[in-house]
């Protein structure tokens, strides 16, 4: 009967949750995974944050990635005098609002803020790095087919190449980048995993903090129920 | 359970026993721990439904001392930053990012205004299930449902001071509501934002409401609250008056002190909640969306509407009734009728004690109307739950209007089938 009742619960539930979405590719990387996260920095400040801010990552938190302040600052920090500044972007976002239009947003967050329930984040922005094609009828000559009609040109052309759209709406590459597609999905993982870390660096911390908490706990419980059999063990 | 009935304590010439003696003089200190704590007899036979009352307190506890660090380090800023991020934005990843241990605090504060609304929830519904509300504890279910409103007023401005995009479009739409009310629409929902749109104004006294305001207020009724109750004395699964029934020294029979015998089983409570808890804050703290939604992950963009706008879980099942709503009366548009409906639809609790009609209060004793009723009820409740996440559709609209349906009948065909329905007599004493 109970069961019957959880099935009528949630019955209506199922019939909508079939809603229309879009494929995403699942995001092969991890977040613990350090070499990848470093390579994904060193795409990150080379590529994206010519544009988009990460306003809210301080230079020096790169460090939790097994970098050394030194190495950051020869390597990565080329839009601040000090360690301890935010990754800011080299415009200002005054100007790149006249050039652009609007303000490339922020990327700090943006891996928390893409997930929907077609996929996390990550597998967002992983598709959506892959997918460019050529499109002349846009002012920058890309479209994207996640993204329609987005602002952005493909920022990782060298890399990939130029991919076109064929008569079934697949994509093709037509001109072969610097990098095999293999390795170019192998870079997009990893910028992806470095956006990702970058949302929330503690991440992993908050995992093993998790188990060791919910450990203590456990403990606890075993005491808290034995005092209170103990207690009420004349309560008829 | 007046609590100055009691004797002052007398010392036995101990520093301790001296300074208690001083205290109990000028202050009903021996008197208000055995009132409400040693000497405070509730039923022996409490089940699990009746962990949510204290565990309330505690998540209580956990938003106000948490809230207290986090507005040491949040801004109330709507003005962008240098790289043309909202201040009040910034300064939430900056608790989450530079401040020691402020993703921690964060986390505890955001899932805790979740943990608040589902023991809330759970704690209402034992009150239906067991006749909580029913003479002679009515103030003690007043005093709740101000809690509750007050409750979902301090979620609601809460929401906004992130300033993401969700937080910004939530209220505004919310705000908006208030424009549908004939004359005095307009003006008000200017005189709510103190600015033609959700603002740095709005921000600024959002916060004021939420640090301030409205938790005095729930603190004050949670203070009715418990005292009315222990006035009464507490309910229980059966629904049987413990105080009819008193042994020679005038103890119920079936009473038992709430300190210790509830503390401890309370303890076990809090331990199990406290994992549940730290499960959702340490490994998943944005709940799947439904606890921190990801579109907030935008900074408020006036200019931007996101495609869809849904409220926070805990509110979606009112929201619902809202936009069930679709018919103009009297020549009034439909969104102010929407509104009466949502503020009705909470409001109705208020009146359960004078609706039921029924000779017993627990569920225990009821006959199958009123279960079929309860059922149905909690079924349109996470239906409309549920329906309020998504965009709206046309079945969606046509299965929440018959949930909405479903809800009030529950409340406004309680006289009639609280008295018609078939019942067994309750018990003198409370069974196992």
């Amino acid at each position: 009967m109970k069961k019957i009742l959880i099935a009528l619960l949630f019955a209506p539930l199922m019939a909508f949750a079939a809603g229309g979405s879009v494929h995403l590719d699942k995001w092969p990387g991890s977040v613990s995974d350090k070499p990848a996260l470093q390579n994904g920095a060193k795409l990150f400040v080379n590529y994206c944050l010519n544009c988009h801010g990460a306003s809210y990552l301080r230079y020096n938190k790169l460090t939790e990635l097994g970098l050394t302040e030194q190495q950051i600052k020869d390597n990565l920090m080329f839009t601040a005098e000090k360690i301890g500044e935010p990754m800011r972007i080299a415009a200002r976002a005054g100007e790149q609002k006249q050039w652009f239009g609007a303000a490339p947003p922020d990327l700090t967050v943006i891996a928390r803020a893409r997930g929907s329930a077609d996929g996390s984040g990550a597998d967002w922005l992983y598709t959506y790095l892959r997918q460019f094609y050529r499109d002349e009828t846009r002012p920058t000559g890309w479209n994207n087919v996640i993204f329609e009609n987005v602002g952005m040109p493909h920022i990782l052309w060298e890399l990939q190449g130029e991919q076109v759209l064929n008569k079934d709406r697949k994509l093709e590459l037509a001109v072969p980048g610097k990098l095999p597609p293999k390795e170019y999905d192998q870079a997009v993982s990893d910028l992806v995993g470095f956006m990702v870390w970058m949302g929330e660096p503690m991440q992993e911390q908050r995992k093993q903090l998790g188990w060791i908490v919910l450990a203590f706990l456990a403990v606890l419980f075993v005491f808290a129920y034995k005092l209170k059999k103990e207690y009420w063990k004349d309560i008829k | 359970m007046a609590n100055t009935n009691f004797e002052k304590y007398k010392s036995d010439g101990s520093l301790q026993g001296n300074v208690l003696e001083w205290v109990d003089a000028r202050f009903p200190l021996t008197a208000s721990i055995k009132g409400h704590l040693t000497e405070y007899y509730a039923p022996k036979n409490f089940n699990f439904w009746y962990f949510f009352g204290s565990l309330a307190l505690l998540v209580l506890v956990i938003q106000i001392v948490t809230g207290i660090f986090l507005v040491m380090h949040y801004k109330p800023d709507a003005s962008l930053n240098a790289d043309g991020v909202p201040v009040a934005f910034a300064s939430v990843e900056y608790i989450m990012r530079d401040v020691p241990w402020g993703w921690m605090i964060r986390y505890m504060h955001s899932t805790g205004a979740s943990a608040f609304f589902i023991v809330v929830y759970l704690h209402m519904f034992r009150g239906l299930m067991y006749g909580s509300y029913r003479k002679p504890r009515e103030l003690t279910w007043l005093f709740g449902v101000g809690i509750f409103l007050c409750l979902m007023g301090e979620a609601f401005f809460g929401y906004l001071l992130p300033w993401g995009q969700m937080s910004f479009w939530g209220a505004q739409v919310i705000v908006n509501l208030f424009s549908a009310i004939p004359f005095v629409g307009e003006p008000l929902s200017i005189w709510l934002r103190g600015d033609f749109v959700i603002g740095d104004a709005t921000l600024n006294r959002f916060f004021s409401f939420h640090v301030i305001a409205f938790p005095l207020v729930i603190i004050g009724l949670i203070a009715a609250h418990i005292l009315a109750l222990h006035e009464t004395g507490s309910n229980n699964p059966d629904g049987v008056e413990i105080k009819a029934k008193k042994d020679d020294k005038g103890i119920p029979l079936d009473g038992i002190p709430f300190h210790p015998y509830y503390t401890v089983k309370d303890i076990v409570g809090v331990v199990v909640f406290l994992m549940v808890f730290s499960a959702i804050m340490f490994f998943s703290p944005e709940g799947g969306g439904y606890f921190l939604e990801r579109p907030n992950f935008y900074p408020a963009d006036p200019l931007k509407t996101p495609p869809h706008i849904a409220p926070v879980w805990y509110f979606t099942p009112f929201y619902s009734i809202l936009r069930a709503v679709v018919w103009p009366i009297f020549g009034i548009d439909a969104k102010f009728w929407g509104v009466v409906a949502m503020g009705a639809s909470v409001v109705i609790f208020a009146f359960l004690p004078w609706l039921d009609r029924s000779p017993v209060k627990s569920i225990r004793y009821r006959g199958p109307i009123y279960k079929a009723f309860l059922t149905l009820f909690v079924i349109s409740f996470f239906i409309l739950g549920y329906l309020g996440t998504q965009s709206p559709s046309y079945w969606g609209e046509k299965i929440s209007q018959l949930c909405s349906l479903i809800y009030f009948g529950f409340f406004l065909l309680m006289p009639w089938y609280s008295k018609v329905d078939k019942y067994r007599p309750a018990p003198d004493r409370v069974t196992k």
